[in-house]
């Protein structure tokens, strides 16, 4: 009778297994409890359905069990049973579907008062946006897509100017408030996922996809991908934080509107910029800052680190590697670590500042002088740990904020006064009044433009939020550009 | 009827050399065995690409496998499930060997596109292989293939392994298209004298069905494989929408990734109907024999079987409740979802029905059909979760579904292959297999496949995700999930080792098996029947079977022994003091005709 004996051992198994298994619901976070109720519903009629099968088939191994004798009884069939088997089977499902159903309804009607966010998924990173105060979204194409522009964000769309530009991995929504999720692959399908929300729904490249929730825990969620997208698939992580209104303002805040974001008007120095772009562009997903095992090479000491490339070649980190490797990251790939790295089309300037926050992570006494990409002056002083010349600073303050964009230093007029000998020289403005170009009115043209307007120019040029040390670093570049000079500076 | 008129005045042109008798075969008998041959080392293969995947989920290390490569495992472990072993092997096994001697006739009634079937199978089996030597290897786009990433860069094998792929299905789906035309034509056409649609046994029912939706069905497979070459080859848009790829823009637009799906899944849920229904059929068959009872309630299992091969064409989008298809369409696929669990529901209560009151022999292919329903029921019961749409919302793409579709596909259509194996090998070689190693095989297959998919369940509500290369790293898995991946792949590493008991015993029983008797379970239907064991060509000698009755008369009162095969007529087994109730018993239970 061992049949009989094994499938009791496995019924009874499975039953204690289903109430003592840790295998459970995570905690969830979300107003979607009705769907674990759904689960809940379910599992009690197919349990118990199945469990009458497995009984009743226990009974009939023992008692039909063929024995000297015994002889079958001859029943065709017994349309009267099964007929009400038949009935009997249909309440089960009427009584699964219907519930089911009522829950779905619910699921696809978005309540009026849902906010908005949008989550937008590409090998294999996420990146997000919320609508800016006007409350709308710009439209968005792939076309668009560029170092610059990842979202793909569509330039001349007034709507998007002002939407709030998420390129980390980590999203904030508000507690309590219901939010309506828009989704979006710039390239494979992908899917938005986590557990303790309980909804998902794919990105279909293509089309805006959907579903809405209510965050109803404070905390720190995964995001998981759950759309197979490739090789990277597995390690598409982010995370969403549920915070309180004010903390999620405060957050929300600190993102660049699309505008800002093209003219990389981000804060900070060199460093930070490289950090900003580090944590936006998720390289610190897998490159970890602090020596942590992490799915790339660490970026901790990298520069003078002994390496072995997939190829079996040695080399040593230096900066033109570093460089490559953002670029073009197929090259010279690291034995030991997956070639998943797409290449990143940076600007030189976002290449410097990068390389300005890996090395900032620590010391790298072995590596020659770095290669300038950008035009050094000539009193560079090529230092290992990074530190040049204020003038040359300001070139790259100048460069990464669109300065160079409207004031040439050659002499030419551009859409704004040239800076060649500017410093020093009188001004005429447009009021009729004169002054000297010295320290003190550069610092205010650039935090004040529009308080002194330079004659036959038109007031076009905008704020910018400049650092002193930035605001520093332009004025001892100008100073630089000039054959001019005044007493007392 | 014409066919068996005609069959029996028609000479019978005998194959005489080796090549024309075991190669170039048009008997049904030798494709048969041909397709399951090849079936099964294909299955071989991919069971070992399966050990690896679990390799590389539980043991991360052990093996040196990167992330490409185990999604090319993953994607070549599917497909040749799926398509090249399970479908090839109840079609074009299961349905050429049984079909022609369960009818009555002499073969399939086109034997020559019948070879051709065979040899187009094995050739998409070795373009399919093939792949692995192409450069960049062979497909990892997961055995559904979804465009944009199966033919964009980041997915391996987006070369030459998903061209090679899609070719190999264009050929299996040629070599289906044969095998198909004859299963169908032959049930309709070439029964024998007396053998009604009705009193056909409940595998043949189970194997045309399959058949009808596999001939439908397939073309949406075929479509979707030539649109998606020509968007890799000529780069149309079909599928594929404006977009960037690993930073490029590619020079697409305005397909839809999601038509795809709507094709590919139209006919992907039928095709688990082309495994399921045969072995519904079969395992009705090894049960009523071995319980010495006729099947409990024929003409609803008969209606049972056309049911839920009709309702299968109108469920394809539960597979795609989270693609971003318009929300509503959930409503109307959760319904007709939910609404093939009953004739389904139908066919495992008769099963139960069948062995109760009956006189149950526990023999090895009695054994794989009660174990069979055990986990056909648990693996049916959890795809009404999935079928569910809301449920199905958090459950998609998790582990859940994996184990899901495991249970009852890959695990209870098992159960009935090698339980029919067992059951008919005596018919097939004339000697039985080795009943020790077949019980062996048994309970470690049973009880290993229990172990491994039923918990797995519980990681899918847990939420872990499928086709994740590796798991390190996400805090929402408690430890323990990991210590679970790790018992479910040494639990996996035992069971696929001890399937080379099952090749041993079959290899070894062939040559030293006990010679088995004609009609070794006493059976009633016509393939026991033959006058040779195992058949010759011809299956019948110079006359065709007469049927008098349907398959299933066990255990009939007032009759001799505890079976009357179908040819026996009522005069030949009524004893003089039948009773008239008897004699109504011993005329032959007539299913009346539809």
């Amino acid at each position: 009778m061992a049949i009989a004996v094994v499938l009791a051992l496995l019924v009874i198994g499975s039953v204690l297994f289903n109430f003592l298994t840790p295998w459970t619901f995570t905690p969830i976070a979300s107003n979607w409890g009705s769907i674990d109720a759904m689960i809940i519903i379910t599992l009690a009629v197919t349990g118990i359905v199945t469990l009458a099968i497995a009984v009743f088939l226990i009974y009939v191994l023992v008692k039909y069990r063929t024995r000297p004798g015994l002889k079958a009884h001859y029943q065709p069939e017994n349309k009267k049973l099964e007929w009400w088997l038949i009935g009997l089977s249909s309440l089960g499902i009427i009584g699964m579907l219907a519930p089911g159903l009522v829950v779905y309804n619910d699921y696809v009607t978005v309540p009026e008062e849902a906010h908005e966010f949008e989550a937008v998924g590409t090998q294999w990173r996420w990146m997000f946006r919320y609508p800016g105060d006007d409350g709308e979204f710009g439209t968005s194409e792939p076309r668009f897509i560029n170092g610059q522009n990842p979202l793909g964000l569509n330039p001349n769309d007034p709507k998007g100017q002002d939407d709030r530009i998420i390129l980390a991995n980590e999203l904030y929504v508000p507690e309590g408030r219901p939010v309506k999720a828009l989704l979006r692959s710039v390239d494979v399908l992908h899917n938005f996922f986590i557990p303790q929300i309980r909804a998902k729904m794919d990105l279909v490249p293509g089309i805006v996809s959907w579903f809405w929730f209510t965050p109803t825990v404070k905390g720190r969620y995964e995001i998981l991908c759950a759309e197979l997208c490739g090789v990277g698939h597995y390690n598409m992580r982010g995370h969403m934080v549920i915070a309180e209104q004010e903390e999620f303002e405060t957050w929300l805040a600190s993102k660049p509107t699309f505008a800002e974001s093209l003219t990389m008007g981000t804060m900070g120095g060199l460093i930070e910029q490289g950090k900003a772009l580090a944590e936006g562009q998720g390289c610190v997903a897998c490159h970890s800052v602090d020596g942590s095992p992490s799915l790339a090479p660490t970026w901790l000491d990298i520069f003078g680190r002994e390496t072995t490339l997939a190829d079996g070649s040695e080399i040593v980190v230096d900066e033109a590697y570093f460089r490559e490797s953002i670029t073009d990251p197929r090259a010279k790939l690291v034995a030991g670590f997956p070639p998943v790295m797409i290449a990143y089309d940076f600007s030189e300037e976002q290449l410097d500042a990068l390389v300005a926050y890996a090395r900032s992570l620590g010391a790298d006494s072995e590596t020659t002088e770095p290669e300038a990409a950008t035009d050094a002056t000539e009193d560079s002083s090529g230092a290992s740990d990074g530190a040049i010349s204020l003038a040359e600073r300001g070139e790259q303050v100048a460069s990464q904020n669109a300065c160079s964009g409207c004031h040439s230093v050659d002499g030419t007029e551009v859409i704004g006064p040239t800076w060649k000998d500017l410093y020093g020289s009188e001004r005429t403005f447009t009021d009729g009044t004169t002054t000297m170009a010295d320290e003190a009115y550069l610092r205010e043209s650039i935090l004040n433009p529009a308080a002194k307007i330079v004659e036959g120019f038109q007031p076009v040029m905008p704020a910018v939020s400049l650092t002193e040390e930035q605001v520093d670093a332009l004025v001892a570049y100008a100073k630089a550009n000039s054959s001019l000079s005044l007493e007392g500076e | 009827m014409a066919y068996a008129d005609d069959a029996e005045h028609e000479e019978l042109h005998e194959p005489k050399s080796f090549w024309t008798k075991y190669v170039w075969s048009q008997d049904h008998k030798v494709i048969a065995i041909q397709y399951s041959l090849t079936a099964i080392v294909a299955g071989m293969v991919a069971l070992t690409l399966s050990a690896l995947m679990r390799m590389q989920i539980g043991l991360p290390g052990v093996i040196d496998m990167d992330a490409a490569t185990y999604y090319q495992y993953v994607t070549m472990h599917g497909m040749i499930m799926v398509i090249y072993l399970l479908t090839a092997l109840f079609l074009g096994g299961f349905g050429n060997y049984l079909i022609p001697l369960m009818c009555g006739a002499r073969d399939m009634v086109f034997p020559f596109v019948n070879m051709l079937s065979f040899w187009f199978y094995l050739l998409s089996v070795i373009i399919l292989f093939a792949s692995f030597f192409v450069p960049g290897g062979p497909s990892g786009a997961g055995w559904t293939l979804y465009p944009p990433q199966a033919i964009t860069e980041g997915t391996p094998g987006s070369g030459w392994g998903i061209i090679l792929m899609l070719i190999s299905l264009a050929v299996f789906i040629v070599a289906a298209t044969m095998g198909g035309l004859n299963y169908v034509t032959t049930v309709l056409q070439a029964r024998t004298h007396g053998m009604t649609m009705m009193r056909l046994p409940l595998s043949v029912w189970g194997i045309f069905v399959a058949t009808i939706l596999a001939l439908l069905a397939f073309p949406a497979l075929f479509v979707s494989a030539v649109m998606m070459m020509l968007d890799k080859t000529l780069h149309t848009s079909f599928f594929m929408p404006a977009m960037v790829s690993l930073g490029q823009q590619l020079d697409y637009s305005g397909g839809s990734p999601i038509l795809f799906q709507h094709l590919f899944w139209f006919f992907g849920h039928p095709e688990v109907y082309i495994v399921a229904l045969p072995a519904f059929g079969i395992v009705s068959d090894i049960i009523s024999v071995h319980a010495r009872k006729n099947i409990f309630g024929y003409k609803m299992m008969v209606w049972a079987i056309v049911a839920i091969g009709g309702l299968s064409f109108v469920v394809w989008a539960h597979h795609m409740y989270v693609s971003g298809m318009n929300p509503y369409f959930g409503f109307f696929f959760a319904t007709t979802t939910l609404i093939i669990a009953i004739p389904t529901a139908i066919k495992v209560y008769n099963w139960v029905l069948t062995l109760w009151q009956g006189n149950l022999h526990l023999t090895v292919p009695m054994l794989f059909a009660i174990a069979f329903i055990l986990t056909f029921v648990v693996g049916g019961m959890t795809g009404l979760f999935l079928g569910n749409v809301i449920v199905d919302v958090p459950l998609s793409d998790t582990y859940f579904v994996v184990a899901h579709f495991h249970m009852v596909m890959g695990v209870a259509p098992i159960l009935v292959v090698f339980g029919a194996i067992y059951h008919w090998y005596p018919k097939i070689t004339g000697r039985m297999l080795n009943d020790t190693i077949g019980h062996i095989h048994f309970w470690i297959t049973f009880i290993g496949t229990y172990l491994i998919y039923f918990p797995m369940h519980y990681l899918g509500v847990l939420g872990m995700p499928r086709r994740y290369y590796a798991y390190e790293g996400y805090d929402f898995l408690p430890e323990s999930a990991h210590d679970l991946n790790v018992f479910i792949t040494v639990v996996a590493l035992i069971l696929g080792t001890a399937q080379f008991l099952f090749i041993f015993n079959m290899l070894y029983s062939y040559f030293r098996g006990k010679v088995a008797s004609p009609n070794p379970w006493k059976a009633c239907s016509l393939e026991w029947l033959t006058p040779d064991t195992p058949p010759a060509h011809g299956n019948w000698g110079d006359k065709l079977p007469v049927v008098h009755r349907w398959a299933y008369d066990y255990s009939v009162p007032g009759a001799p022994d505890d079976f009357v095969a179908q040819t026996v007529s009522t005069d030949e087994v009524a004893s003089e003091s039948a009773t008239d109730d008897e004699l109504i018993e011993l005329e032959g239970h007539q299913p009346s005709e539809t």
